[in-house]
């Protein structure tokens, strides 16, 4: 996170975006999504219509999708607001992207519980892939990032694949996913434990347990 | 109303004041990065914390919180000293320790307040952060390991100057304060935020390795870089003022200071007059005050003198000169140099007279010629806040980059006869109507007109006066009170044929007009008067005289000295009462307190301190004429005066910032 720096404002990054402009489903949606706030309020828009900016961006170079600084200035002109406030909010959340990333942009969760799950592993097996941290691989297909919780501990170790999580990972599993995504297929999403469903309790609940087929009260048992 | 205690001591503080404010009304010194009385609130330096029940028992950042009835507040409590070393130590954990190499040593809140409220030393053994240098223009130097997040930086520049550009990018350790793509500050305040960091990391790039706090004299001056007359301070070390800061004046420049203002410093000791000179076959020669004097006495003018009188001469001056010009039987004072002709009989038309203080609560504003951020840029940020009250401002005058919203109306200085309706509806409606008259307007002849403007809006009300002249000159109110005004203005001198013309630094006048005349340039400049001149009499700056300023609101200040002037040159009025001796006439003044008194006697408001009472508004002429397209007078708002022009520092603001030239950075 420590090396996250926008794309350096190039005579050639202006000739490549300086002329971007929403699609016209986009330009709908953004103004659909400008709608949502009150009039005089429109900054508020600033989160989604990125959003909407990066996923345009990804669609156009078949990538992930990222900010270029023409982009940003683009959104600040439609929102009316000083774009060094675009700025912030661009580089303040990890989930934008403000330099180029591969068409799967690999984060493995690091944090505590992953870690103790096995992420180490699932890092050895993207290194050994060609998968380096903050790089793309040469072919353009994976971009490597480390990040911090997402929130799946229960099903830990997990990586987020663009919009998809990947949860419950080994080594083989991650390698399967990458193959897969690799070949231009989609994998299964969510966890890859084989008969589990989401987060609940592998090999059935520990607790609770009369409440699994009704409602109990416990409330006497106290 | 609501009753709190302070450490035992029961008071009773304002309505919606915060928990910080009233342990300052106890007496209490809170410390603290990111509050600033003038900005909003941010609340994430944390260093303000305190003990306060009821509430969580934990400690709480008292800028942030507001005061409430039966509030029991302890800033003396050991939860509070431990929390306080706290705060300290996870500050100073990045922070590097290179006070000795630090602009900001002596005068740091950090420092200050780590002695004061810290722990004697540090536990932390790991790695700092370092963050590179941001480029942040000619003015603010950048050390950015420094930093400490408390976006006193970023809150002024959105909030006061009006110019979102500074802002906090990444996150968490990682975040970093920077305009967008590291572009230079561009706006004309924004040297403030070199004064807001209570560290080091901005600092001022032209006095960088200077000198420190504790080295040098404080002087209390006056701005004369615009009419605003802005409270500063000189610090000088030795025969030179190393800087200029502002002085706290909530009347007049709040805690502001306008970059041109803060940065001539280094114009007054170049291009210096530092001897009198003498034109000789149309070349001018070094010579002695006795020849010089022998050279002026040897005109023998007779009455047939004039003066003008320049942008940035104090009262004292002007009324030494009206005295020779007096006592050898002339009357021909002007001052307004580029050749305006307003009538200038009843000062109350000419003043500010709404008061810099009191624009802010008006609530429709009409500025008719004027580029008020190039003219008086800390009365721009006045009517920003007016705005951000609910003013509603209408500009008739080219378009400039306003900074809050304003309708511009159109060029023409007729339209103030020709009025759109939603003007009219806007101050029909108005509690309190203004309007702002400029120099682009005042020569189209557009003060009767404004008059008419405020009779037919009723401007002058009870308890307020909407009517405002904006002058541009520091010397400007106090000339037109000493009679520096003539009917015809600037025409009549150059009708009357004088054989001599006294210039009090008038550096702005179109001398080829006095062609015939002998031009006696009494300056401290070698700007474009001393090119024009016949005798040079070198004196002082503003900063090398005692001297009696009159802001455009008409209020009264004094300056002091801080450093003699340089070489032989003099202070203005003993060259002056030389004068006098070599031309045989009698001034009636051996002293500058003589000098003060015969003033004072003459116009007694320019010895109290404090605004002078103009009396009422003269009624609107029957008929009044203006027309033509306004244009504005300031071309190059960093290089508006002999100082300015003089200034390294100012010279490469104008280049950079106006004229898009970037000066490449000597290798460090």
């Amino acid at each position: 996170m420590a090396d996250r720096h926008p794309e350096p404002d190039t005579p050639q990054l202006r000739a490549r975006w300086g002329n971007f402009a929403w699609t016209e489903a986009n330009a709908a949606k953004a103004k659909e999504i400008i709608a949502r706030y009150p009039a005089g309020r429109q900054r508020s828009a600033v989160m989604p219509l990125l959003d909407l900016a990066q996923r345009q961006v990804g669609a156009e170079e078949n990538t992930q999708g990222w900010l270029p600084l023409p982009v940003m200035e683009y959104v600040a002109a439609q929102l009316d607001m000083p774009i060094i406030r675009v700025l912030e909010v661009a580089t303040f959340y990890t989930m934008y992207n403000i330099a180029p990333v591969g068409r799967f942009h690999v984060q493995v969760c690091g944090t505590t519980p992953c870690m103790l799950r096995g992420s180490d592993d699932i890092l050895a097996v993207c290194k050994q892939r060609g998968l380096k941290k903050g790089h793309t691989t040469a072919d353009g297909l994976f971009t490597l990032t480390e990040v911090e919780c997402m929130g799946n501990c229960a099903s830990a170790p997990m990586v987020q694949i663009n919009d998809d999580n990947y949860e419950d990972l080994t080594a083989e599993r991650i390698e399967h996913i990458l193959d897969e995504l690799a070949a231009g297929r989609q994998p299964k999403t969510g966890t890859q434990e084989p008969g589990r469903h989401t987060v609940e309790p592998v090999g059935g609940p520990t607790s609770l347990t009369a409440m699994v087929s009704e409602n109990h009260d416990y409330r006497g048992e106290w | 109303m609501p009753k709190v205690k302070v450490d035992g001591v029961e008071l009773e503080v304002p309505a919606g004041a915060t928990v910080l404010q009233a342990c300052e009304l106890a007496g209490k010194e809170i410390p603290r990065f990111c509050y600033h009385e003038r900005l909003s609130i941010a609340g994430n330096c944390r260093m303000c914390l305190v003990e306060v029940k009821p509430g969580p028992p934990k400690p709480q950042a008292s800028c942030a919180l507001p005061a409430a009835e039966g509030q029991e507040i302890r800033t003396d409590s050991e939860m509070v000293k431990k929390a306080r070393e706290g705060v300290m130590e996870f500050l100073l954990i990045n922070h590097p320790l290179d006070c000795p190499i630090c602009d900001q040593g002596g005068e740091c809140d950090l420092q200050d307040q780590s002695v004061a409220y810290g722990r004697g030393g540090s536990r932390y053994h790991e790695h700092k952060r370092a963050v590179t240098e941001k480029y942040m223009g000619p003015l603010i130097k950048t050390t950015m390991t420094r930093c400490i997040h408390c976006t006193r930086c970023v809150r002024f520049s959105e909030e006061i100057a009006g110019v979102d550009e500074i802002g906090a990018l990444y996150r968490g350790e990682t975040m970093q304060i920077s305009t967008y793509l590291e572009k230079a500050a561009k706006h004309e305040l924004s040297a403030n935020v070199i004064d807001l960091c209570p560290v080091g990391a901005l600092t001022s790039k032209p006095y960088a390795f200077e000198a420190r706090p504790w080295e040098l004299k404080k002087t209390l001056s006056i701005d004369v870089s615009d009419a605003i007359g802005a409270n500063i301070r000189l610090d000088s070390r030795g025969r030179e003022v190393l800087r200029i800061l502002p002085r706290v004046n909530d009347d007049v420049n709040e805690e502001w200071l306008a970059d041109r203002g803060r940065f001539l410093v280094d114009g007054l000791t170049r291009r210096r007059l530092d001897r009198p000179w003498l034109r000789r076959d149309g070349k001018l020669v070094a010579a002695t005050w006795a020849e010089a004097f022998a050279a002026v006495a040897s005109i023998n003018p007779g009455s047939s003198v004039a003066v003008v009188a320049g942008d940035l001469v104090d009262c004292e001056t002007m009324f030494a000169a009206k005295e020779l010009a007096g006592a050898l039987g002339s009357t021909l004072l002007e001052g307004r140099q580029t050749g305006l002709a307003y009538t200038a009989s009843n000062l109350a038309a000419v003043a500010f007279n709404s008061t810099l203080g009191g624009i802010e609560e008006a609530d429709a504003i009409l500025i008719v010629g004027s580029q008020i951020r190039d003219e008086a840029p800390l009365l721009n940020a006045r009517l920003r806040k007016a705005v951000k009250r609910g003013a509603k401002v209408f500009v008739i005058g080219p378009v400039w980059d306003t900074t809050y919203p304003a309708t511009f109306l159109g060029e023409d200085a007729g339209l103030l006869f020709d009025l759109p309706s939603d003007v009219t509806d806007a101050f029909g409606a108005a509690a309190k109507p203004a309007i702002i008259i400029g120099g682009g307007a005042l020569a189209k002849g557009a003060l009767e007109a404004g008059l008419g403007f405020a009779e037919r809006f009723n401007l002058v009300r009870d308890g307020w006066n909407g009517f405002n002249v904006l002058h541009m000159a520091a010397s400007r109110m106090g000339g037109l009170m000493l009679g520096y005004a003539q009917a015809g203005g600037l025409a009549d001198l150059v009708a009357a044929k004088p054989k001599m013309v006294i210039s009090l630094g008038a550096d702005e006048v179109d001398w080829t007009k006095f062609a015939d005349s002998m031009i006696v340039h009494i300056g401290h400049h070698g700007d474009k008067a001393a090119h024009a001149a016949d005798v040079i009499l070198p004196a002082a700056a503003f900063s090398e005289k005692d001297g009696t300023y009159v802001n455009t609101e008409g209020r009264v200040q004094f300056a002091e000295r801080a450093v003699f002037a340089p070489g032989e040159a003099r202070e203005d009025w003993t060259i002056l009462r030389a004068l006098a001796d070599a031309f045989g006439v009698n001034v009636g003044f051996d002293s500058f307190e003589q000098l003060r008194a015969a003033m004072i006697a003459q116009v007694p408001a320019l010895g109290v301190e404090g605004l002078a009472d103009y009396g009422a508004l003269p009624a609107a002429p029957a008929t009044a004429a203006c027309s033509g397209t306004i244009g504005y007078p300031i071309k190059d708002p960093y290089l508006n005066n002999a100082i300015g022009r003089a200034s390294p520092t100012l010279q490469r603001c104008s280049s950079e910032l106006l004229h898009g030239e970037l000066q490449a950075e000597a290798a460090e």
